[in-house]
Formats: C-alpha cells, structure tokens, sequence
C-alpha cells in the first residue's frame, strides 16, 4: 500500500488531522519533520495547515526554505503527488511550484466557515475522483487566502486547466474565485479549503472524501512507478 | 566596511491592500481630509558587510528579491543611508 508523507514545520497545525482523515479513507500516512531532507520511503505528499515558521515575514515565504523544500521539489517535478492544504498552498506558491500568490482576505477578516466549492477540473491528483461541476462544502480557516496572479498567469492557468476549484460564493476576493489550483502536469495542488475537516456529515460534510480518496488513488499510482524517488 | 541598508517592500500596482484601504477610510474621522491613496508596506532595517556601498546594495537586493518580499505581488526597493 502506498505511503503519504505529511510534511510538520514549527507551527504546522493540521498535520495530525490530515494522518487521521487518510487513515480513516484507508490509506497510510505519517509524519515528516521539515529538517527531512530524504522522501524516499514515501509516494506523495501533504503540506498541511497551520502557521509555518510562524507565518513570520509572509505565509510560507521561511518554510519555503526548510531543508525538506529541495525534497519535495524534486519530488514535484519528477511528477510525484503533492498536496498543500491552506498554510501549504501559501507555502507551495513561495516555493514556486505553484503559480501566482496568497494576499490578505479582502476585508480583512478571518474567515472559519463552510465554503461551497465549485470543481472546476478533474486534471489533478486531488480532484481526479469528482465530477466537473459538483458542489463540495468544505471548511475554510484562512488570514491570507486571496489568491492574486497578473493576467498571464491567469490566462495561462484557463488554457491549461489549472483551475480546480472555485468558490460558489467568494468569501476572500480570490481571483477568479480561484479556491485551488493546480501545476500544468496536475500532480501538484494547492487548496484553501480543509478537505481533512470534511469526512463526515456528522461534524457538517463529508464532501472532502471524493477529495482525499483522488489523492491517495494518485499516491497508489505513483506507488507503482520505481523510477520515483523523493530524494534531492 | 559596514553599510547601514533599509530596505522598502511594497504592493504592486494593481494588488488589491485591504489595510491601506481600511487605513483611508478612517481618515475622515481624524480630520484629514486631505489625504488620499493610502498603500501599506514593510521596512527593513539590515547591516551590510562588504567592500564597497555598490556591493551592499547587491547584496541586499539580492535579499530582498529572494526573501524580503515576493516579487509576483510586492516591489522592493533598497537605499543606503551610508556606513553604519
């Protein structure tokens, strides 16, 4: 069975969340403290939610230089799964293996509610298992989600079918209403929303299954490919 | 020689600043009428080791491109207030 990597910073937050929401669709996951520098043991990988580095200077702009950053780049651009939920998507656009950037909400509130998404494309290792316009409620928790690229990158990611998710009902000014995207290959996406809170009517959705469940089929297919090795 | 660097990291035109835009609005209430075209930013403060002012200011912009601020939303800009 494939192996997911969920990658802890100083002040990552979500990473026990995500373990436990993989683990409950039947996957395997476990815990990477950044300093990792070797994934080799691991299939895809989660950048959980949180406050990295303490969000200090920008969201993700001092975990983009923890020393297991080249792992995952490396990982990233051999076409391994790579996921960054929230604090991860702003980490994953610092990086630069995501396009455009992460701003203050507009109205500068925090914003800790459901969200009704709208999937936008299924060219991607999260959303490969929904359908093109399927509704999906999921939480979002965000400071700094407004997603904001100049029109290159926008049209750029029309044309190639970067854009997954949308909001229905845009809550932070993102562009677009842009929730999440994805690399031109689709193996690398980035998302506002928390899937991980969604796995059950009971705590309000279970809408973030049909997400999860697409990652962790994208991790068994990267399983069974030898030639990819999380090393930098 | 040690050069005294500060380093200015500001929006973009066109990036939306919802905390200038909050900062404008409270203007009337205090009275200043007068000002407008309010935009929110970061200063930074930094001494620079190297051997000459030129070589201070590429070294800090260096930094300011690859950390201090993120060129697809912010600008930065880099002044040497002289030897520190």
């Amino acid at each position: 069975m494939s192996l997911v990597g969920v990658v802890v910073f100083p002040g990552s937050n979500c990473e026990h969340d995500v373990v436990r929401a993989l683990g409950a669709l039947g996957g395997r996951a476990e815990l990477v403290w950044h300093a990792e520098t070797d994934l080799s043991g691991v299939d895809a990988i989660v950048l959980p939610g949180g406050f990295a580095h303490g969000d200090y200077l920008r969201p993700g702009a001092l975990a983009r230089f923890s020393p297991v950053m080249g792992a995952v780049a490396a990982f990233a651009e051999a076409g391994g799964p790579v996921l960054g939920i929230c604090n991860g998507f702003q980490v994953l656009t610092e990086a630069g293996l995501l396009p455009g950037a992460l701003q203050k909400n507009r109205g500068l509130t925090f914003l800790c509610q459901p969200a009704t998404l709208v999937v936008a494309s299924t060219h991607s290792a999260l959303t490969r298992a929904a359908h093109v316009g399927d509704e999906l409620v999921v939480p979002i928790n965000h400071f700094s989600g407004s997603y904001v690229c100049d029109d290159a990158t926008y049209l750029s990611l029309v044309e190639h079918d970067q854009i997954v998710l949308r909001y229905r009902d845009n809550p932070n000014g993102s562009r677009g209403d842009i929730a999440g995207i994805a690399n031109e290959a689709g193996n690398v996406v980035g998302l506002m929303p928390h899937p991980e809170r969604a796995l059950d009517t009971l705590l309000g959705s279970a809408d973030g299954r049909v997400l999860l469940e697409g990652f962790l089929a994208a991790a068994d297919d990267a399983a069974a490919r030898a030639d990819l090795v999380a090393a930098p | 020689m040690e050069y005294a660097v500060r380093v200015d990291v500001t929006l973009k035109r066109g990036i939306a600043d919802p905390e200038g835009a909050t900062i404008e609005r409270a203007l009337p209430a205090l009275g200043f009428d007068s000002v407008h075209s309010v935009r929110t930013g970061k200063a930074f403060s930094l001494v620079v080791e190297a051997d000459s002012e030129e070589g201070a200011r590429e070294v800090a912009g260096s930094l300011a491109t690859r950390l201090l601020s993120n060129p697809v939303i912010e600008d930065a800009a880099v002044s040497v207030a002289g030897v520190a």
